[in-house]
């Protein structure tokens, strides 16, 4: 019984051995979002391609929507581009865009060059809109339901295997509960 | 006297950009914006509470990524609209979530975080209490000077 | 060619470390005194490769060999010379080389310095040794070669981190290794005794020397580092409360207990399972901080690239060695217990007290580092936690360790008399509270609970601290005679003392202002006034820089003119903050500059530090103390003799009378 308490230093240290196991495969620098499962904060900004125009977030409401946040001085955002410009002309979902903390004349012309596949960009150079959004860095590329509802939200540039597991699944389980 | 609209616009430029430069400047000069001492420590306090998120090791108050600055005036903005810490931090939080705040909130995952020093300082009451105890009862002639095997 | 030399001198050195390994162990356990005589000089042969290969590594860096890939990730031919020779230790794998050179000296030290120790029990410690080295120069061999060649070679080097382009860089990680890496000698000592089934307070003679030594050189390289971050990040801050900081910071916490324990285990062969499972957690915390530094566990400004190969390697060292010798201890440490009675107030009880509190303040910095990593395993979110919670945590086993250090140093053996202690004390708590409580408020016009509370430990910790060798002194007119451990304490205390004065001062009294400044703009700081006159560029050796020009005057009179920086270091294009401070020890004045604010303004960071210097000062005092005990005769004469010779003289009031 006594001999019990000398066990003690050993347990606890095998304990903190599998946490840090465990933390081998985590990245402790990914923020995760609390948006997940709220509504969608709520921007109305300036249309980056037409400035008369407004886009609200409302405007991607009543189906699901993904809203890719880019920069052109991010480099991840080149990376995902062609895999965005596939994503359009599948036209699995609606895409928009959040342009962020950038110059609207270079944003333009990133865009002639790689291709535009956005149904809609919101202008945002402030950064103010994405702030409300939990946006820390780009690329970011947030999925919302039908209802407005923050679904998931996945950070870094995106590419097939990342859809297939995290964004199709829930795109189906949204389309499942409509029918 | 044509040259009047002119001068208006030239007058209105030169006032307006002394005007940006002035708020530029005096974004950065919180003594200047608060109207109490108390409003500056709790901005104070509450800048060095946050944590950046892009650079992650440098709170709010040290960092200079604009998103940093952009939450300095945000703070500021809040604390002179007449909002609480509570709400400030609750701003922060419902869009970074609680790894915005370097002093974690209190919540059932943090019980054991926050209740660590009164628990640990417990134990250690407990078993200084039954070692004494236990020595105090014994013989205090020497055990050992040297060389004594188990 | 050379790189290829330095490559096999650290395979060598590898073998050497096999044999030391297997010599030192097997030798005392199958009871074969000419195997166990093997392990001393392959010790020092072992220490010998290590620094050829040591040395190839650095001659590739002083040449500018950017085919070794290592070079060419952390130097730059503009880089200074003094500054490539630090950068050996720049990055992942130079540094491991460096842990391993460290190893190396202290087990050459062991090999010469331990002929009062019988030669069974100095063959187990370098045995346990060797085999620390052993697991350390394979995972460098296998995952972080220093010397692997990166062909075609690149023309020029990636440069250093501007951060650690800095004198204080020269120094701390070699102090701090020495330190971190000292701990080791403790850790074999105790596997040693533990293999042995004997602990007794011989041992504990021969392994405070080393566990002093170590410590010595961990307070240097924490107190280095504390100093380089205020310096040279440009926030004025000195401790972050950082996972690294914290990982240096805990063995520190933890070899102060043993240091404690130690003095009860050789006095009267008590706490014999504490101070082993001391000796062992102090290099386990050492270890844990190689583990937090280099498997990206932890969010840390010191963390090195990550890679969850090597995380997984040293993760699996961490389970051999703690793991392992945690569990000699649940073996062992039953049977160690032994009778031996202590009144409730007595010296026993005081260092008692102290290993609960030491022990707790460093679970509370343990618990604090890694619980954002236990809530992210455990999928219950991510959170942080940082310097709030620190320093509001750690201050609450601390401040009451502060208060017993000025009674527990003066107690006696087995029983103390409160009134007799009472008697010697007070007078000095009295002139500690009426000092704390006024002359502040004459000089600085404030009062406040936590100035009070600080400067009236601070000062109470020194007062009381030389009150038996001042008496000595007294009576005999010379300080001959007298215990050098003993004095060796008071000096150590007297250092904390300190310490705790520049924490309060700087912290409770200090100001900080963050002001845009245009030129010409007069900033008022305590009786300093700023005057900022402008800016001009400026070029350095790899960097160019906007350079600041900041007037300080006090009631009318210059003090001094004052240059901060904002560089930008031309390869790696990091903008970088070199503040300007006018360091003085009852003040430090600092000035940084902070964004540019358009039209020649700037925002600027004027801070007035009281006392900060005494921070360093006190931790330098500590060193020094340890040092200057382990120059004590007493652990240099032979064991038999000791033991006749020595007197109870801490006890019962009286002074040592000599050691003859």
């Amino acid at each position: 019984m006594k001999s019990l308490k000398y066990l003690l230093p050993g347990l606890a240290f095998l304990v903190l051995a599998a946490f840090f196991y465990r933390g081998l495969f985590l990245d402790p620098r990914t923020v995760p979002s609390p948006l997940i499962g709220k509504p969608a904060p709520a921007f109305d900004l300036q249309e980056l391609r037409q400035p008369d125009t407004r886009f609200a977030t409302a405007d991607m409401f009543g189906k699901p929507a993904v809203l890719n946040v880019w920069a052109t001085w991010c480099a991840g955002c080149k990376q995902e581009h062609d895999f965005l410009m596939r994503l359009a002309r599948s036209g699995e979902v609606p895409l928009y865009g959040m342009n962020y903390r950038d110059e609207r004349d270079k944003a333009l012309e990133w865009l002639s060059q790689l291709g535009d596949p956005y149904k809609a960009i919101a202008y945002d150079p402030e950064g103010m809109g994405s702030l409300d959004w939990g946006v820390y860095g780009a690329p970011e590329t947030f999925l919302i339901d039908p209802e407005g509802t923050v679904v998931y939200k996945h950070l870094g540039p995106l590419n097939p295997p990342i859809w297939e597991r995290e964004f199709r699944p829930r795109i189906a389980a949204m389309q499942g509960s409509t029918q | 006297m044509r040259s009047w609209p002119v001068l208006l616009l030239v007058t209105w430029l030169a006032l307006g950009t002394t005007g940006l430069q002035a708020d530029s400047i005096l974004s950065m000069n919180p003594e200047e914006t608060f109207d109490t001492s108390q409003q500056l420590d709790r901005y104070e306090a509450l800048i060095n509470d946050l944590r950046c998120v892009v650079c992650q090791n440098q709170s709010v108050a040290e960092s200079n990524v604009e998103l940093a600055r952009d939450l300095r005036r945000i703070t500021r903005d809040m604390i002179l609209a007449g909002k609480t810490d509570a709400e400030i931090k609750q701003f922060m939080t419902d869009r970074y979530g609680d790894f915005v705040l370097y002093s974690p909130p209190l919540k059932p995952t943090t019980y054991l975080l926050w209740g660590a020093p009164a628990i640990l300082l417990l134990l250690g009451a407990v078993v200084m209490v039954s070692v004494v105890g236990r020595r105090s009862g014994e013989s205090s002639d020497d055990a050992e000077r040297t060389g004594e095997n188990i | 060619m050379i790189p290829e030399l330095g490559h096999v001198a650290l395979v060598m050195a590898l073998c050497l470390a096999v044999t030391q390994s297997f010599f030192g162990l097997a030798g005392p356990i199958f009871d074969k005194p000419s195997w166990s005589a093997v392990a001393k000089p392959v010790s020092i042969g072992h220490f010998v490769f290590v620094c050829i290969a040591y040395a190839g590594l650095t001659y590739a860096f002083i040449q500018n060999d950017f085919s070794v890939a290592y070079v060419a990730g952390h130097s730059n031919s503009g880089l200074p010379f003094m500054y490539r020779i630090a950068a050996v230790w720049g990055g992942h794998e130079g540094s491991m080389l460096l842990w391993i050179l460290m190893l190396a000296a202290w087990g050459a030290l062991l090999g010469v310095f331990t002929r009062r120790i019988p030669l069974q029990t100095a063959a187990k410690v370098l045995g346990v040794m060797g085999v620390v080295s052993v697991a350390f120069m394979w995972f460098t061999l296998a995952t972080s070669n220093p010397f692997d060649r990166l062909i075609p070679a690149p023309m020029d080097g990636r440069d250093l981190n501007p951060l650690l382009q800095d004198p204080g860089l020269v120094i701390h990680p070699p102090m701090l290794y020495m330190g971190y890496v000292g701990f080791a000698v403790a850790f074999s000592f105790a596997i040693a005794a533990m293999i042995e089934g004997k602990l007794d307070s011989q041992w504990a003679r021969w392994i405070r020397p080393w566990t002093a030594a170590a410590w010595a050189f961990l307070t240097i390289g924490i107190a280095l580092g504390s100093w380089w971050a205020y310096y040279e990040l440009g926030w004025g801050g000195w401790w972050f409360w950082d996972p690294v900081e914290n990982a240096s910071f805990m063995p520190w916490l933890i070899g102060t207990a043993l240091l404690h324990s130690l003095a009860v285990t050789e006095r009267r062969g008590l706490f014999k399972g504490w101070t082993l499972l001391l000796a062992v957690s102090a290099f386990s915390l050492s270890l844990l901080g190689t583990f937090l530094v280099r498997s990206g566990v932890l969010v840390s400004v010191h963390a090195f690239a990550t890679d969850p190969a090597r995380g997984l390697f040293i993760l699996a060292m961490l389970v051999f060695f703690i793991g392992g010798a945690l569990a000699l201890y649940a073996w062992r440490a039953p049977q160690l217990a032994q009778k031996g009675g202590f009144a409730p107030l007595s010296r026993e009880t005081f260092l008692l007290a102290n290993n609960m509190l030491f022990v707790v303040a460093t679970l509370l910095v343990l618990f604090g580092t890694l619980y954002p990593l236990f809530l992210d395993g455990l999928g219950l979110g991510k959170i942080s936690v940082g310097p709030p919670y620190f320093n509001l945590v750690f201050v609450i086993p601390t401040l009451p360790l502060v208060l017993l250090m000025g009674m527990g140093m003066h107690s006696t053996w087995k029983k103390t008399d409160w009134s007799q202690l009472k008697g010697k004390l007070w007078p000095f708590a009295l002139a500690t509270v009426l000092f704390t409580a006024i002359v502040p408020l004459i000089v600085y016009g404030q009062f406040g609970v936590m100035k009070f509370i600080g400067l009236t430990l601070g000062v109470w910790v020194m007062a009381v601290a030389f009150i038996d060798p001042v008496r000595y002194l007294l009576r005999k007119h010379s300080l001959r005679g007298y215990s050098r451990t003993m004095l060796a304490m008071c000096i150590a205390h007297f250092g904390i003392g300190l310490f705790v004065i520049g924490v309060t001062m700087v912290e409770t009294y200090g100001i900080a202002r963050d002001i845009g400044m245009k030129p010409g703009d007069v900033a008022q700081v305590d009786d300093y006034s700023f005057t900022f006159v402008g800016t001009r560029n400026v070029e350095g050796p790899n960097y160019s820089a906007v350079r600041g020009e900041v007037i300080v005057e006090k009631d009318g009179e210059r003090v001094t003119v004052l240059y901060p920086e904002k560089r930008t270091y031309r390869v790696q294009q990091n903008p970088m903050t070199e503040a300007a401070i006018h360091p003085r020890i009852r003040r430090d004045l600092f000035v940084a500059m902070g964004e540019p604010l358009g039209q020649g303004a700037w925002s600027m960071r004027i801070q007035y530090k009281p006392f900060i210097r005494l921070i360093w000062l006190g931790a330098l005092v500590m060193a020094f103390a340890a040092f200057f005990g382990i120059s004590d005769r007493r652990y240099r004469v032979r064991s038999e003799a000791e033991a006749a010779e020595r007197t109870p003289a801490e006890g019962h009031g009286k002074l040592q009378e000599g050691l003859a």
